[in-house]
């Protein structure tokens, strides 16, 4: 099919073609709405969206990473997700899914960076090593850098998926041998969206997807680069356990009766409480569970650096240079208790250094008690 | 003129005895003011902050729905983090108006003179040497220099802790610290500073109640009585040379300003 007529064709062809009913679409409008937080209105606006623009090409990078994002995508509730976006609709190159390999994928890449200079959208998925010449991450035969500089630079955005394309996740967990960067660091002059998560909800991603596509503008972002209609709360401020939490209701291990009766997971280290995502809305796996329903904490795995902030299972971190079982209250009693020796100390001495000045105060005290004590003497 | 005002110097200390002691109005009303809910504030903080990072285990048969322990606990912890800080804004507002021991200057070291009175106060405090007794009627210049990085502290606190509140707020006012936890990269992070910098907190205040026990014994003049009544006492001589130093300034100044 030549590029030209393809342009034309809208994701509402492609679908009628792949086989959907008119009524999977407008299901999955009314789903896509409800997850993007839009008004009753909004699904209207999407199924309009879909039916009136031609696809959107997307070019999908995989770098330092584990593939989870993509994984998380595939699964999203709705079969179109996948469809629209991954399954040759949309996607014009990604390692993992496309039939092409070798001289013939790259070639297709080139091919939509250049037909679709400035409209085609960046996802990346994964970190890139910046060590050395970037020889940590090649694919044919150039650097990880390379490739995204060159593709960023006609994309109209990039979306960094999954906590690796954010801050660096694993890969740039201390000692980060490779020097993975976050995209963000390496980018500049695009917008650059952040969807983390170790792997994010594949509803976030194709809600951050669609909302580009519906609206032909980027979703309204916080002050870190996510999109706020997905990380503008705590996992905490949605949480089902969070009753407990204000009740004081911990469990204390996760084999104990309060965990059995569903108490809050805060003792055992739940990082809700810390932690921007939707999980606690959406959850996971079509909606069946995520991880605190299923009995552990949030490790905070869309938060920047969690591999390195602390223990997973408390809410303390360990204090650098201190040892791990070292936090800051086994330092600050340790602090407490070497200052309360230091004063014993200070008070020991200053009796017997400043004995003459607190002998005088003494001697004059005493004397005037005398003297009101027996006036006639 | 000297020789009617002897030098108090450090052999004088036996002379204290059967001296005439003069009540000096030192802290004003809006500074105990200050000092006793900044004082009460910080106890509440710390212990709801404690609490808030190391729940204690309680047992209830209560369904959650019919208690909210937790909740309490963390909202004394953020109505006091209020009182702290607007109580912490009015004394810098003090710190432009109070009289002379209540001012900025006390705290912030822009004189050699300061430098000097901080050595001083070490070698009688800390080393317990026997020199002049040191006798800064208000704050010394070590005192001072600490309570300017206890204001840093409680700065750096209300900040840390106003960027974590500011994601469950919806008053305006703690919306303005939203910037914090980026700073710091993220909630966890900049939870972690605000719990250990509490230690700041606990350790200045044995230190500090242990000084104002050391100074009120070793030269009785009042010190912890003053922070009720707001006076000090100090001996006429004392009083004398302070009144001669306190001149001698004035004119220094009055020089200067003819000279320009």
């Amino acid at each position: 099919m030549p590029a030209t007529q393809s342009k034309r064709r809208t994701y509402y062809d492609e679908l009628m073609e792949r086989g959907y009913s008119r009524r999977d679409f407008m299901k999955f409008c009314a789903t896509m709405a409800a997850y993007m937080g839009l008004e009753a209105s909004g699904a209207a606006q999407i199924s309009e969206a879909l039916m009136t623009h031609s696809r959107v090409p997307v070019i999908w990078l995989h770098f330092q990473e584990c593939t989870c994002c993509s994984e998380s995508f595939i699964r999203s509730s709705h079969p179109i997700v996948a469809d629209v976006i991954l399954d040759k609709v949309s996607l014009d190159y990604t390692e993992t899914l496309m039939a092409a390999s070798g001289h013939a994928a790259e070639a297709a890449m080139h091919k939509t960076m250049e037909e679709h200079y400035g409209e085609y959208i960046l996802c990346v998925e994964g970190s890139v090593s910046t060590f050395g010449g970037g020889e940590y991450c090649c694919i044919g035969g150039r650097s990880s850098e390379q490739i995204l500089q060159e593709t960023a630079e006609g994309a109209k955005a990039i979306l960094a998926w999954g906590s690796c394309a954010c801050n660096g996740c694993i890969q740039a967990a201390k000692p980060n041998p490779t020097r993975a960067t976050p995209i963000h660091k390496l980018v500049k002059g695009k917008p650059v969206i952040k969807v983390p998560g170790c792997p994010p909800i594949g509803e976030v991603m194709a809600g951050t997807l669609l909302h580009i596509i519906t609206f032909g503008t980027l979703p309204e972002l916080d002050r870190v680069g996510r999109p706020k209609a997905f990380y503008s709360k705590r996992v905490h401020d949605s949480c089902y356990r969070r009753p407990y939490y204000d009740a004081g209701l911990f469990a204390e291990t996760f084999d104990d009766e309060n965990a059995k009766k569903g108490y809050c997971l805060y003792k055992v280290g739940c990082k809700g409480p810390m932690t921007y995502n939707a999980c606690g809305i959406m959850r996971w796996n079509n909606g069946v569970s995520y991880p605190i329903q299923s009995g552990h904490g949030c490790f905070g795995c869309s938060e920047e650096n969690f591999w390195d902030n602390g223990p997973i299972y408390r809410q303390m971190a360990s204090f650098p240079g201190f040892g791990i079982e070292a936090n800051a209250d086994k330092i600050g009693i340790a602090a407490a208790a070497a200052t309360g020796a230091g004063i014993a100390a200070h008070a020991i001495a200053t009796n017997i250094r400043k004995r003459g000045i607190l002998s005088s105060l003494q001697e004059e005290g005493k004397d005037a008690e005398e003297k009101l004590d027996n006036p006639l003497t | 003129m000297n020789q009617t005002r002897p030098k108090y110097t450090n052999k004088t200390y036996p002379v204290m005895l059967g001296r005439k002691l003069r009540r000096v109005y030192v802290w004003e009303l809006p500074v105990r003011v200050f000092h006793w809910l900044n004082a009460l504030a910080i106890v509440v903080l710390c212990v709801t902050g404690y609490l808030i990072g190391n729940p204690p285990a309680i047992m209830s048969g209560n369904e959650a729905s019919e208690q909210y322990i937790f909740g309490t606990i963390r909202f004394i912890h953020f109505a006091a983090a209020y009182v702290f800080f607007f109580n912490f804004l009015f004394r810098i507002y003090w710190g432009f108006v109070g009289n002379k021991y209540a001012r900025w200057r006390n705290f912030i070291p822009t004189t050699r003179r300061y430098w000097k009175e901080m050595w001083e106060v070490m070698k009688v405090d800390i080393f317990l040497e026997r020199c002049r007794e040191h006798v800064s009627v208000g704050h010394n210049a070590m005192a001072g220099f600490i309570y300017f990085i206890f204001f840093l502290m409680s700065g750096i606190m209300v900040i840390t802790g106003f960027g974590l509140y500011a994601s469950m707020s919806t008053w305006w006012f703690p919306k303005l610290f939203a910037w914090v936890p980026g700073l710091f990269g993220g909630d966890f992070v900049l939870r972690n500073w605000h719990h250990a910098l509490m230690w700041f907190f606990i350790l200045f205040t044995i230190v500090h109640v242990y000084l104002v026990m050391y100074h009120d014994y070793v030269e009785g003049r009042g010190e912890i009585s003053s922070m009720g009544g707001g006076w000090k006492f100090i001996e006429e001589a004392q009083f004398q040379e302070d009144l001669r130093d306190t001149e001698e300034q004035e004119q220094k100044k009055k020089k200067e300003a003819a000279h320009h």
